[in-house]
């Protein structure tokens, strides 16, 4: 076990966790953010994305021990933002969720994109998004949610 | 007037929606839906008995105006979690703005009212529920006007409500949160008037979600998010092969690792395992990846999928019991081989991996549990929970939590995950114990779709034309030995296997259709659209290369081949082919059209795709749908099921989309080596198309699912030339 | 006429140079300055191929090769299968917004979730790729002289390309590659580290000789 200093949603926190422990897991588990999911482990489905020091990150396959003082944000935090409030209200106002699970992964990844790129084309939204799992197979309307975010983002 | 549609004299099952039409006392109209039941109901010449569901089970009208309504279904993206509270809500006269759903926890009265079970399956939430949260909500607000008739001293007819108001004949108003105590005094009327379907304020408009935004700001808690006090969490070290037995174990590094509480072998559904409760996830998921097992594997079954395949085709070469027959079974003998196309079909065994893995939370405390579940068999996984710990069901609360996908995963009849929670909890009483199931759990789990195998001969006529069909089909009973074998196997034939060919629409004589059931040592389960999965590839693609070789186009031969009374099939397709038009006559080089038409959950669908190949895989640049789902209680559900239940639909496409097993063991572990489609794989335009109807609603969670492979299959054959009739597509 | 004490003077200071180059060699990592003043001795160009073909096994072995792609996207596992989850090079090489290289992989491994790491983990440009589209192995003579096209290789000369197989984290990491996610060793090189260097050392004294042909 070890003690690290988070930096979580511009919030400090204080964790005692093995190190090998996946950020994912101190996130749910230890600081009670159940907002990033657990869909594989492998970092192959994207449910788990956060931002680490801006960049999309899948912490399940992050041990904590390598995160340091990076700033994380969460979901929970995303709407904080210019950007993750326009990419949030698209999803509502798009209808795009179903069963929900796969969607915090999904609009952490769509809010890193339109960060760096605040007018995608199809391609751009297909290979930032194209990691990212859904089930019930919502892609249609992602692709829509994240033309209209940019669209709101001028 | 009594209005009885035409029965079909058919010796297989199907699930056709009746309606029964009677004048109600105040000339306005009762109607009653009831789904024709596969045996008892309609072989004893009877109708399910009318069940009691009391309003201020459903109904909570609270003192700030809020109306909270509970659903008696599990919502895990198909939306109904909206969709019945609309329905209710409507016929209630309710301010919409006010509604909050909640779903509701196992209990009788939140039974299916035909199934008589709590669930979710068969798409038939809607199509089940309609009749009963319409007459719930016109109860209710027949409750709230009484109260406010009393109150005003007139009379009900004299009084009309809107928005969560009841407005008196002397300018009088009240809000329902004002009368809900003293309608909750009223009697609960026994029969009640409904709107017709043009007052209809909510029912057939398009809503959004009620759970859309606490889904996309990470507030919702799924099953997987529940914590409670003191509570551990559990995982299970499961045999690897189905049914092995713990017969030693070597702990020591597993209990080391912090955070591990105990480590202990349970028995399982099929074999037994070794359960480590741990305080948290990561820990108990260490401990377990330390823990040394040594398996006692004999006398159990190691299946594999190359002698699967091989005994499987070996038994596909003759009939089997037969599922349907009309005509002469030895009619295609008589036909020249010339005329004859015979076609063998491939499907693997598929994995549903909803997106939250399963997991189960429980705490047992000597006379009483409380369980925590996203379940779509509620009433079933109550009372396992209740056998295992020695309980009577209505002493265990089962709550049902929101639910991250399903896809039927969910729903199993033998509770192995629930009962694997409750073995767990016993041990450790008072303590809530969460269980989760890895990925990896999940995908090599089993309760996978079938593998089948379809060997089909047709004689083809002189007008192309198919004048006889010989299918035999090879697959596992999913119902075999479970709680529904005497509902859904019937002389010998799980329905849910020849479904969509055994009640095929198209008129084809000499038809005779009969199915192997094996018994393999894999746990099978319902896919999304079950039979339909593998049923609709084989009939869309078949008729398709017919159609072809017929030099016909896919929507003329289809229309020539329909039975009349396939009036669903028929619908679509005449709409699909209006809406797909001008993309259609205008498909780029490289590009092909793809068309296919299926009914399955009594819903009609036609589906066109443009499809192009791109880096060796299918590109699907559109997809238009036409849907008949008698009356489309939410249009933008219905939409949002048929975009992307098709998405869903490709999964049978994905070159790594295929479970296998060698020698007992399932080979794949998680989505690098079984890969469910990404947003690049799904068709990138979807267009839905949903004909008008006041029909009884029929579901949209199911039929999107079996129409998109055969079409995009169809699409390919045009750019390829070849017929693709082994799923998954592993190479084009 | 040089005496013989001269003479002697000269073959005994070059002895005593090609030990003391023999003892550094033995000892370790070399200088490029060494390796350059001593090129004139020993390596011919046939020593200087035979090594080449071994650093020539290392750079086609999977845990190099699946980052040198010609395609936009690398490969991993010893059966270099497609990276799965549709990760795509980008325009930097370092993946695309949303799904960057360092989306996963962090500047150390990741044993504990089966997730190789080390620092700035990304895929070596398209100039520098050493299979063909198809994902098969380019031939000894066009890797090698992929390797040694300084209009390729970001201008690495000879002490350059020695330095980078001595130094650069992201080759090192080969040596190490971490666990995989069912926790069994990432395969290593078939050359030790050392003998990878040692190989590049000699390869680089014979002249970098590349193998005639395609």
């Amino acid at each position: 076990m070890a003690t690290y200093e988070l930096n979580v949603n511009g919030q400090r926190k204080r964790v005692n966790v093995d190190p090998s422990t996946p950020l994912l897991w101190v996130l749910r588990e230890e600081l009670k953010l159940t907002g990033t999911k657990y869909g594989c482990g492998i970092s192959a489905c994207g449910a788990c994305t956060v931002h680490v020091a801006g960049i999309a990150t899948r912490s399940c396959v992050v041990p904590v021990s390598l995160i340091g003082n990076r700033p994380i944000v969460t979901i929970e935090g995303i709407g904080n933002d210019r950007v993750g409030r326009a990419v949030q209200d698209a999803w509502v106002e798009k209808d795009v969720v179903q069963c929900g699970y796969c969607q915090s992964g999904q609009i952490m990844s769509a809010c890193a994109l339109l960060k760096a790129n605040p007018k995608p084309t199809d391609a751009n939204i297909e290979e930032s998004m194209g990691g990212n799992i859904c089930r019930c197979g919502t892609y249609f309307r992602i692709r829509e949610a994240i033309k209209s975010a940019s669209g709101q983002l001028k | 007037m009594r209005a009885t549609p035409k029965v079909e004299n058919d010796m297989h099952l199907n699930r056709r929606s009746f309606l029964r039409a009677s004048a109600a006392a105040a000339g306005g109209l009762v109607v009653s839906l009831y789904l024709d039941l596969p045996t008892a109901a309609r072989e004893r010449n009877q109708v399910p008995p009318a069940k009691v569901y009391p309003p201020d089970a459903f109904v909570n009208i609270r003192p700030d105006g809020k109306i909270v309504i509970q659903v008696n279904r599990l919502e895990f993206g198909q939306g109904i979690h909206t969709g019945l509270p609309r329905v209710l809500a409507d016929e209630m006269d309710a301010d919409w703005t006010n509604v909050i759903a909640q779903l509701a926890p196992a209990a009788d009265v939140y039974k299916d009212p035909i199934y008589g079970i709590q669930l979710v399956g068969g798409s038939g939430s809607t199509a089940r529920s309609f009749q009963q949260y319409r007459e719930l909500g016109a109860k209710t607000r027949a409750m709230l006007v009484a109260a406010a008739a009393d109150r005003w001293r007139t009379t009900p007819d004299q009084c009309r409500t809107e928005a969560s108001v009841v407005h008196g004949p002397a300018g009088q108003s009240a809000t329902y949160a004002e009368l809900a105590s003293e309608a909750a005094r009223q009697p609960v009327p026994t029969t009640v008037r409904l709107k017709n379907p043009t007052e209809f304020r909510l029912v057939g408009k398009p809503a959004k979600r009620l759970d859309s935004r606490p889904k996309c700001d990470g507030s919702l808690k799924f099953g997987l998010d529940l914590d409670l006090p003191g509570m551990k969490v559990a995982v299970v070290a499961h045999p690897p092969v189905f049914g092995g037995r713990v017969k030693s174990i070597n702990d020591a590094e597993a209990r080391r690792v912090e955070g591990v509480l105990d480590v202990f072998e349970i028995p399982l559904v099929r074999g037994t395992g070794v359960a480590i409760v741990a305080d948290k996830f990561w820990p108990a998921k260490q401990a377990r990846s330390r823990l040394k097992v040594e398996w006692d594997l004999s006398g159990v079954e190691a299946a594999d999928t190359a002698e699967l395949w091989s005994k499987y085709r070996k038994l596909g070469q003759s009939p089997g019991i037969v599922a349907a027959t009309q005509g002469d079974p030895a009619a295609i003998d008589k036909i020249a081989l010339s005329n004859r196309l015979v076609a063998e079909y491939e499907f693997p065994f598929l994995a549903h991996t909803p997106m939250e893995p399963l997991n189960t939370s429980v705490r047992f405390d000597g006379d009483a549990a409380e369980v925590w579940a996203g379940s779509q068999f509620q009433t079933g996984d109550q009372m396992a929970v209740a056998e295992v710990l020695g309980l009577k069901p209505e002493q265990v609360t089962f709550h049902t939590e929101m639910a991250g996908g399903g896809f039927g995963r969910r729903a199993v009849g033998d509770s192995h995950v629930q009962r694997e929670a409750a073995v767990i909890a016993k041990r450790l009483r008072g303590t809530p114990i969460k269980l989760v199931w890895t990925r990896e759990d999940d995908v090599q789990g089993g309760y996978y779709r079938p593998m089948h195998f379809h060997r089909i001969e047709v004689g083809i006529g002189p007008n192309g034309l198919p004048v006889a069909w010989r299918h035999v089909i090879v697959g596992q009973a999913i119902n075999a030995d479970g709680p529904f074998a005497t509902v859904a196997i019937t002389n010998g034939v799980d329905v849910t296997a020849v479904e969509g060919v055994a009640d095929t629409n198209y008129a084809i004589p000499n038809f005779h259709a009969s199915i192997h059931h094996p018994k393999v040592n894999v746990p099978v389960l319902w896919w999304r659209s079950v039979g339909n999965s593998h049923t609709a590839f084989v009939m869309e693609t078949l008729i398709d290369e017919l159609a072809t070789r017929a030099r016909m186009d896919p929507f003329a031969y289809r229309r020539k081949l329909l039975k009349p009374e396939a009036k669903k099939p028929l619908r679509v397709l005449d709409l699909l082919e209006q809406a797909s038009a001008r993309w259609r006559e205008n498909l780029p080089r490289g590009h092909a059209l793809g068309v296919s038409c299926h009914e399955s959950f009594g819903t009609g669908v036609a589906c066109a795709v443009d499809v192009s190949i791109e880096n060796k895989r299918p590109r699907i640049h559109r997809a238009t749908v036409a849907v008949d789902c008698g009356l489309a209680v939410n249009p933008l559900a219905v939409e949002s099921q048929f975009q992307a239940g098709l998405a869903f639909g490709v999964s049978q496409l994905m070159a790594k989309g295929a479970i296998t097993l060698k020698n007992g063991r399932v080979e794949q572990r998680n989505f690098d080596g079984y890969a469910p489609p990404y947003i690049m794989d799904a068709p990138v335009a979807v267009d839905v198309h949903i004909v008008k109807s006041v029909e009884a609603p029929t579901g949209c969670g199911e039929p999107p699912v079996p129409v998109i492979s055969p079409a995009v299959v169809n699409a390919l054959a045009r750019l390829t030339g070849k017929r693709y009739r082994t799923l998954p597509l592993v190479s084009i | 006429m040089p005496s013989n004490n001269s003479n002697a003077r000269a073959l005994s200071v070059i002895l005593v140079v090609c030990s003391v180059w023999s003892v550094l060699t033995l000892a370790g990592p070399a200088r490029g300055q060494m390796s350059q003043k001593s090129k004139a001795g020993t390596a011919t160009r046939a020593d200087g191929l035979t090594a080449w073909q071994q650093i020539y096994s290392v750079l086609t072995h999977p845990r190099c090769i699946n980052c040198h792609t010609a395609t936009n996207y690398p490969q991993q596992g010893d059966d270099r299968h497609r990276h799965f989850a549709n990760v795509i090079r980008g325009p930097e090489s370092k993946g695309v917004a949303g799904l960057n290289c360092a989306s996963c992989h962090q500047q150390a491994n990741a044993d504990s979730t089966g997730v190789p790491g080390g620092h700035k983990w990304h895929l070596a440009p398209l100039s520098m790729r050493w299979q063909d589209v198809n994902d098969q192995p380019l031939s000894s003579g066009a890797v090698c002289r992929a390797v040694t096209d300084r209009s390729k290789n970001h201008g690495l000369n000879g002490p350059g390309l020695l330095k980078h197989h001595e130094e650069e984290p992201l080759v090192l990491w080969a040596w190490n590659p971490g666990r995989r996610p069912d926790g069994t060793m990432r395969t290593p090189p078939p050359l030790t580290h050392a003998e990878f260097v040692a190989a590049t050392r000699r390869w680089i004294e014979a002249g970098m000789p590349c193998p005639q042909g395609k």
